[in-house]
């Protein structure tokens, strides 16, 4: 076929272009993605009993608002992925100023505490369970998170799969928070932080052979 | 520094321009933007595969299929070149690293023997897809549309019509098809 040819088929009848294609995908892959693991975390774990007291404390909105400061530069940087040109800019120092505070608020916690007792602090009762149900709640965002990269033009298909998995990681997170009656920093700081790197190291992974195009 | 030279900020202005007036519809301003993309895109494949004139073509091919069936992801804030080069490098990395693993299981002489037979009935801005014989590997809802649109040059309206098939299914045939089209550029 010529190039001509080609370019003579693609031009006819090609109609208006819609300028927020991309913004309604987006739209709906996170409300989608989010509404799924709400709806996972209700049937499978159920909300804390005392969550509304807990809303009331300052460790938990810290937790809460770890896993958002996560969440947004996460989503800035695959909405910017899935366009080609663009450059991921200042976004890994917004990604890392989050946990970096996380890390120090649980460095000054642990230090303040007893020899004995920090084990028991950074293992708090669910540290079994945490990485798993953040991973699990994670998964309807993932995949719609790579489904929406699909519909658009990612170019760096590892980066792209990563930030997915990140993003749905710290959704997830945010989710698990209704669930999880942990509050300590240092427990945030090690199980928190594992259960959105496994969904980032996921959608790392398959990044490459799912989001080619 | 790529932008510095004013032919080249002139082009980015120009195709700029064709490139948004084309999305709002007008149909000679996309032709031409098209048109002179396959131009920068030639330049650019066979600056880096020069060996292989052949495949460049086939890739700025696929380049344009995905610039054009990938056009919702253009920023109309954004300068258009930087949007459309880096298509066509992902798309040159995809192929080197597709053909480095299919090297790999090749039989050296039989390589030797392709790039011959390609060599002798290539003209320079042919590539080896035949748009009809592609067509013919799609489904009927994506290929009478793509046929009767894209070929015969009907109306999205009078396609459907035709067709039996509603408006939007017309579009999202074409749409459909033409991204399985590109996807067939890449075995």
């Amino acid at each position: 076929m010529r190039t001509d040819d080609l370019v003579a088929l693609l031009a006819r009848g090609a109609g208006t272009e819609p300028m927020a294609v991309p913004a309604r995908v987006w739209a709906m892959a996170v409300a989608g993605g989010a509404v799924a693991a709400v709806a996972l975390m209700a049937l499978m774990l159920g909300v804390q009993a005392d969550l509304a007291g807990k809303v009331s404390t300052l460790a938990w909105w810290g937790k809460a608002g770890f896993t958002l400061a996560v969440a947004l530069p996460a989503l800035a940087l695959i909405t910017r992925m899935a366009r080609p040109g663009s450059h991921v800019g200042r976004l890994p120092v917004a990604l890392a100023a989050p946990v970096a505070a996380l890390w120090l608020a649980a460095a000054i916690q642990l230090a303040g505490a007893p020899p004995g007792e920090r084990l028991a602090l950074v293992l708090g009762k669910t540290w079994a369970s945490c990485p798993v149900w953040v991973t699990v709640l994670s998964l309807p965002l993932l995949i719609a998170a790579l489904a929406a990269l699909r519909a658009l033009a990612p170019t760096r298909l590892a980066l792209s799969g990563a930030g997915a998995g990140l993003f749905a990681g710290a959704v997830g997170a945010l989710v698990y928070t209704l669930h999880c009656p942990e509050l300590d920093p240092a427990f945030v700081a090690v199980w928190y932080v594992l259960g959105i790197a496994i969904p980032t190291g996921l959608g790392a992974a398959v990044g490459p052979w799912i989001l080619r195009w | 520094m790529i932008g510095g030279r004013p032919d080249m900020v002139d082009d980015e202005h120009r195709l700029k321009m064709l490139m948004v007036a084309g999305l709002g519809g007008d149909e000679a301003a996309y032709r031409a933007v098209l048109g002179a993309l396959a131009r920068h895109l030639r330049g650019f494949f066979r600056r880096r595969l020069a060996s292989r004139p052949a495949d460049c073509e086939d890739l700025v091919q696929e380049t344009l299929l995905a610039v054009h069936t990938r056009r919702h992801t253009f920023d109309r804030s954004q300068p258009l070149t930087p949007w459309v080069f880096a298509i066509a490098r992902y798309k040159l990395v995809d192929w080197l690293r597709r053909h480095a693993r299919q090297d790999a299981l090749h039989d050296p002489v039989d390589e030797w023997r392709n790039d011959l037979a390609v060599e002798g009935g290539q003209e320079a801005d042919t590539a080896r897809h035949d748009v009809s014989e592609l067509l013919g590997t799609l489904p009927a809802k994506q290929r009478e549309p793509i046929r009767l649109v894209k070929l015969e040059g009907l109306s999205v309206v009078e396609a459907a019509e035709r067709t039996g098939l509603s408006v939007s299914a017309v579009k999202v045939g074409i749409h459909r098809g033409l991204k399985k089209l590109a996807a067939q550029f890449r075995p």
